[in-house]
């Protein structure tokens, strides 16, 4: 019983402890982002790895989830007799919510562990700590333009997912389904509010790739430099991403939505 | 006159073992304690290394070898005693003045450490692109000049895992010496390579050394290299110096430990056996008279 107390209570403290070091890594990595921003082209290049590369999983993905919402939501909607406004289910649940959180997930699972595996490694091998001997700093040379990759391909992924689902949709409703192309769209811009539904998309957007990336850096950054260390830290990257996206999103839309009524 | 201070109270240090006629140290390590954790590393190090010479710190595995090159490097901070490079103390030093320090300091890590997203070019080059305002065409002149000192220009474009592992270490010794440094450091520079790839990385090492005019630490536990390379051999056990000499004193020396490790005798100072108890307890043998 003695044990299990001293278990938790060690386990406890270690997650605290985990906590400051990452808010102190996250000060370290906004602290060094100075060298990232004067040389853009070190975060262009990591937006190719993070971002470009995710397109594939992220437009099929919105594609598919958004046919999945049209089929699912016509079934329903067409008990009220509101089948034709498929089209604002579809927007509103990608861009509100599934667009952000699922997009989010995809890259944690995509983006996320390879940049945790490559900082892992990197480690491993010796490669960071050769870098610091050479006078530059690891964290602004690395970690840094990987981080803000990680944050501006975010928005402009769910932004891709949510249109390539709304795309999905229409597919649905209005080729296989047959409703009107015209009611279709027109129900959707007429409910689609910009600020409360398409900025707070975005600012949610903003707020994962933010918590995404800072995981999967630190993660890399605090692997133990070893194979196991590297596989390790790569699947709490993914585990620990999914969760607090999800618990961030819980958050946010309690806020946002207080903001509406 | 300070160089003078520095040279009288370096003569007091009972390792210094050089003579007067040398040049002054670069590297000074005086009453060094280390430890991680509880495990003590380092007991009261003391060695100097002076300016132009290759100087090689033998020893064991985990004997302390390595941490002293990261004490070196800064990336460590002793716990009691001083580390001076370049007559500057690196405990003392603020980030600024570190990375200034590390500037003048080439490394070559025990795999090489090279970047693997980046070609072999781009491993040399990459010093000179994030510490100077080089023109791309002076770089490359750079770059092609030290990979031709180690003989591997034309791998220029090969990617790391396309070169044999005496190769990384080459192109890793390229790059260590692109900002042509004043101390060049050398991890297991020889592990784990064929004869050919060793010589040929210890006759660069020598000749790099030589041509820059800089001064190298060796550490590393392959005696016979060693000894055709280096001017000066410190032996490193049980977190402290135990011997010292030119190679020709050490090929001929009679202390027992340096004995056992230049001549690779199975047991003598180092035992054979890990501490333990007695075999026969172990085995839940009746203990014989005189057994242990």
């Amino acid at each position: 019983m003695i044990d299990a107390v001293r278990n938790l209570g060690r386990r406890g403290i270690d997650s605290l402890w985990r906590g400051g070091s990452m808010g102190r890594f996250f000060w370290l990595v906004l602290s060094s982002s100075g060298t990232s921003f004067r040389r853009f082209s070190l975060i262009i290049r990591e937006i190719y790895f993070a971002g470009v590369m995710s397109l594939v999983i992220i437009m099929v993905s919105g594609l598919f989830i958004g046919m999945v919402i049209g089929l699912q939501g016509f079934q329903t909607l067409e008990h009220y007799g509101a089948e034709e406004t498929m089209g604002v289910l579809v927007a509103l649940s990608l861009v509100r919510e599934l667009g952000p959180v699922v997009t989010a997930l995809l890259f944690a699972s995509r983006a996320g562990s390879a940049i945790t595996a490559e900082i892992g490694l990197m480690k491993a091998t010796e490669q960071l700590k050769a870098m610091d001997m050479m006078a530059i700093d690891p964290i602004a040379r690395v970690v840094a333009p990987r981080f803000w990759a990680g944050v501006i391909s975010m928005p402009l992924l769910a932004a891709l997912f949510s249109a390539m689902g709304i795309f999905g949709g229409y597919v649905v409703g209005v080729a296989l389904i047959g409703i009107d192309p015209g009611v279709f769209w027109g129900n959707m811009q007429a409910a689609v509010d910009f600020r409360y539904d398409v900025l707070n998309g975005f600012v949610k957007s903003f707020v994962f790739g933010i918590a995404v990336s800072i995981i999967a850096t630190f993660e890399g950054f605090d692997a133990e430099p070893t194979a196991e260390g590297v596989s390790r830290a790569t699947t709490r990257t993914v585990v620990t991403s999914a969760l607090t996206v999800l618990l961030l999103d819980l958050i946010l839309t309690a806020f946002m939505l207080r903001g509406v009524h | 006159m300070a160089l003078a201070r520095r040279s009288r109270r370096i003569n007091k240090n009972p390792n210094y073992a050089l003579n007067q006629t040398i040049p002054p140290p670069v590297v000074e390590i005086d009453s060094v304690d280390f430890a991680y954790g509880k495990r003590a590393i380092l007991k009261g190090i003391s060695l100097t290394v002076p300016k132009g010479k290759v100087v090689a710190i033998m020893g064991g595995s985990g004997c302390g070898k390595t941490t002293l090159l990261r004490l070196i490097g800064g990336q460590l901070l002793a716990a009691k005693g001083r580390v001076m490079v370049g007559g500057q103390d690196v405990g003392t030093l603020d980030p600024d003045a570190m990375y200034a320090m590390r500037r003048k300091m080439g490394m070559l890590f025990q795999f090489g450490a090279l970047f693997t997203d980046m070609t072999v070019f781009d491993n040399v080059a990459f010093q000179l692109r994030e510490h100077t305002d080089l023109p791309e065409e002076m770089i490359r002149d750079l770059v092609l000049m030290k990979l031709n000192a180690v003989g591997l220009r034309g791998t220029a474009k090969l990617l790391p895992s396309e070169l044999s592992g005496g190769m990384a270490r080459r192109v890793a010794l390229a790059r260590a010496v692109a900002l042509d440094p004043m101390l060049i450091m050398y991890d297991e520079p020889f592990a784990g390579l064929d004869p050919i790839s060793l010589a040929v990385i210890g006759q660069t090492i020598r000749r790099l050394n030589d041509a820059l005019g800089a001064t190298s630490i060796v550490v590393t536990h392959d005696v016979i290299e060693s000894l055709q390379i280096v001017d000066y051999l410190y032996f490193v056990s049980d977190g402290r110096i135990v011997g010292h000499g030119t190679p020709e004193e050490i090929r001929q020396t009679t202390e027992p430990f340096i004995k056992q490790f230049v001549h690779a005798e199975l047991d003598g100072p180092t035992p054979f056996h890990y501490p333990a108890k007695a075999y026969a307890d172990d085995l839940g043998l009746p203990r014989m008279k005189g057994s242990a």
